[in-house]
């Protein structure tokens, strides 16, 4: 059983997706609650189990039918994998649980998505294989057509047709991308592709450029990066709540890819072909934040506010990976599991205030008086504090890590600046949402719709993460640490591959 | 063969990229049809173009690489279960606003160039 831990976060979901359509659990919504609810438990369990052993024993390879490991598919479970997997069922069992108080009603098939969508994220994060890599962005993408539209609505709709024909213009690139680099590299294992980037002689470095570069595209459409990032806003805020709570851990996907493709392929060690991403990457992650700072100050509702912060993660994230260093990587590992929790917990806490604000909904204007306003209201100031980056929760230690990586005077007086002042504006935005959503109201009696506990204990189950990342920032530090360093070092992924070898 | 080639899957990307380009969700389809066409093209071509290879080892003097072989097959039937998706979207949203416009309303101001030529929209 052990043996076989790196592919458990795949075929957990993937066998519960498949039993949740069959007939003792499909017309049952409470069975398939509880199922649901248990295969993500059982999926924490595993992605400890995986972080355990990734700790201690290095990474994992996991051979598909055990064929060996340049010509067969491979799974790599390194530090990184694991604790984004980790990360990945936790945030899933806080949306899960928000879903279960009722948002599952308003569709079919709500949970067996869930669940593909969890293997898709799952398999992204653990697959060594570069076009493995884009098979779980299809699955997972393909989960997450049909949960944004989930429950419908012109609102969904509209948003999703523009969702779906973007991507899909992005996966045609991610294979025009992936055939250029194979037929320059002649294979597509992730490690071996490294390998081979090496090697190459001048006539042929230019058509791996290119190939690496549109992947950049690609990956940066996910990520959200400056030119591509127009899809993130409407889709994100149309989405129903527990679904846009899970799809902040999808922009994530995209920054996951760019940090492993562009620092295993084309990093340090690559030659002629080193950081090629660099020059690109650095400026539209900070143009990235700025225009993400811009829309959260022109946001009307919650959600978009809330849609816009995503951006401003992405581009902090971005900006820390577009460093290429060991210690602004671990900055950045901090920072997207602080920052992956705390968007889910927004984004539910966003449709919670909604709800109790009858037709105002989650806009900011003057509406009746909530219901519950002592639970929300602590909630928001949790989220907010966190979100902007405020001491003391674990938005300001992801901020001081990212700065304290800046090394040099041109780097620093570029990022420093534009780092705080894009935390000053989300001070601004959240400061006025709170403030106009939980003190300007009308004398109208309350709404009378009724907020289940369940709701209240997925926000605040996701809010608890963050002051859990201060006080536990030291042990939480040393493994972003090792983690960073495993992947900027190229000794140990020449020992992956012969593992895989194995 | 090479030209030849090069030129069917860069026409195919040119019209693709025209088709997605256009307002109406139909010609996007048609569009992302073509983009996809021209990929599995693309793909099949990065395993070096050879005649009378066979992808099995020992029955041929030369012999084809198999593996860019197998990526098509995973692009075809990924590029074709996406399309399907789409055509049902882009069905229900011509149902649910009432419209086929990739935005969900036809636009109101005529553009630059129909004011130019005189056409109406």
């Amino acid at each position: 059983m052990m043996q076989h831990l790196p592919i458990l976060p795949i075929v957990i979901p993937l066998l519960a997706g498949v039993l949740l359509l069959l007939p003792p659990l499909c017309h049952s919504l409470p069975r398939q609650r509880f199922i649901a609810v248990a295969v993500n438990l059982a999926l924490i369990v595993t992605a400890v189990m995986l972080l355990q052993r990734t700790h201690l024993e290095g990474a994992l390879t996991y051979a598909l039918g055990d064929w060996p490991s340049p010509f067969g598919i491979v799974l790599v479970a390194d530090r990184i994998s694991a604790l984004l997997t980790l990360l990945t069922s936790l945030l899933g069992l806080g949306a899960l649980l928000y879903a279960c108080a009722g948002d599952d009603k308003n569709g079919m098939y709500f949970h067996p998505l869930f669940m593909f969508q969890l293997m898709g994220v799952n398999g992204a994060f653990l697959t060594g294989d570069i076009f493995n890599l884009f098979v779980f962005f299809e699955v997972l993408l393909i989960a997450s057509y049909a949960l944004l539209i989930h429950g419908g609505g012109k609102q969904k709709t509209r948003a999703a047709v523009h969702y779906v024909i973007i991507n899909l213009v992005g996966s045609c690139l991610f294979l025009f991308a992936l055939g250029t680099l194979y037929g320059v590299l002649g294979t597509l294992n992730i490690a071996d592709m490294a390998a081979k980037a090496t090697l190459l002689g001048p006539d042929e470095q230019p058509l791996a450029k290119a190939g690496g570069l549109l992947l950049l595209a690609v990956f940066g459409l996910k990520a959200a990066l400056l030119p591509f990032y127009f899809w993130l806003p409407r889709s994100y805020s149309s989405a129903s709540a527990p679904v846009a709570a899970l799809f902040a851990i999808m922009t994530k996907v995209g920054a996951y890819s760019i940090l492993r493709i562009h620092t295993t392929i084309f990093g340090a060690g690559a030659g002629a072909l080193a950081e090629i991403a660099t020059p690109w990457l650095q400026p539209l992650a900070l143009l990235t934040l700025i225009i993400g700072s811009i829309g959260a100050l022109a946001s009307p509702s919650l959600r978009t506010l809330t849609a816009n912060l995503t951006l401003v993660s992405m581009g902090i994230l971005l900006t820390a990976i577009a460093l290429q260093r060991a210690d602004a990587t671990a900055a950045a590992l901090y920072y997207t599991i602080h920052t992956t929790l705390v968007t889910g917990a927004l984004f539910l806490l966003a449709d919670m205030i909604g709800r109790q604000r009858g037709k105002a909904e989650d806009r900011f204007v003057a509406s009746r008086r909530m219901q519950r306003p002592v639970a929300l209201g602590v909630a928001f100031i949790i989220a907010a504090v966190a979100a902007t980056g405020a001491p003391p929760l674990s938005g300001f230690v992801g901020k001081v890590l990212l700065l304290q990586a800046t090394e040099g005077a041109v780097e620093t007086s570029l990022i420093w600046p534009i780092v705080l002042i894009s935390g000053l504006a989300a001070i601004i935005a959240l400061s006025r949402a709170g403030s106009s959503l939980f003190w300007r109201h009308s004398e109208d009696a309350p709404v009378a719709e009724p907020t289940p506990a369940l709701r209240i204990i997925a926000v605040y189950l996701l809010l608890a993460a963050s002051p859990l990342l201060v006080v536990f920032g030291g042990p939480i530090t040393e493994f972003t640490d090792a983690a960073a360093t495993q992947l900027h070092d190229s000794a140990a992924l020449s020992g992956m591959m012969q593992q895989g070898g194995s | 063969m090479e030209g030849v080639y090069a030129f069917c899957v860069g026409l195919l990307t040119a019209c693709g990229v025209f088709l997605c380009l256009r307002g109406r969700t139909f010609s996007v389809v048609l569009g992302l049809t073509l983009l996809s066409y021209a990929v599995n093209l693309f793909l099949f071509a990065s395993g070096r173009l050879a005649l009378y290879g066979a992808a099995v080892l020992g029955s041929t003097e030369k012999y084809g690489d198999p593996l860019p072989q197998a990526l098509v097959l995973t692009a075809i039937v990924i590029g074709f279960a996406m399309t399907a998706f789409l055509v049902i979207l882009a069905m229900r949203s011509r149902a649910d606003l009432g419209n086929d416009h990739v935005d969900g309303r036809i636009p109101s101001e005529p553009s630059l160039v129909q004011r130019r030529t005189g056409r109406k929209g």
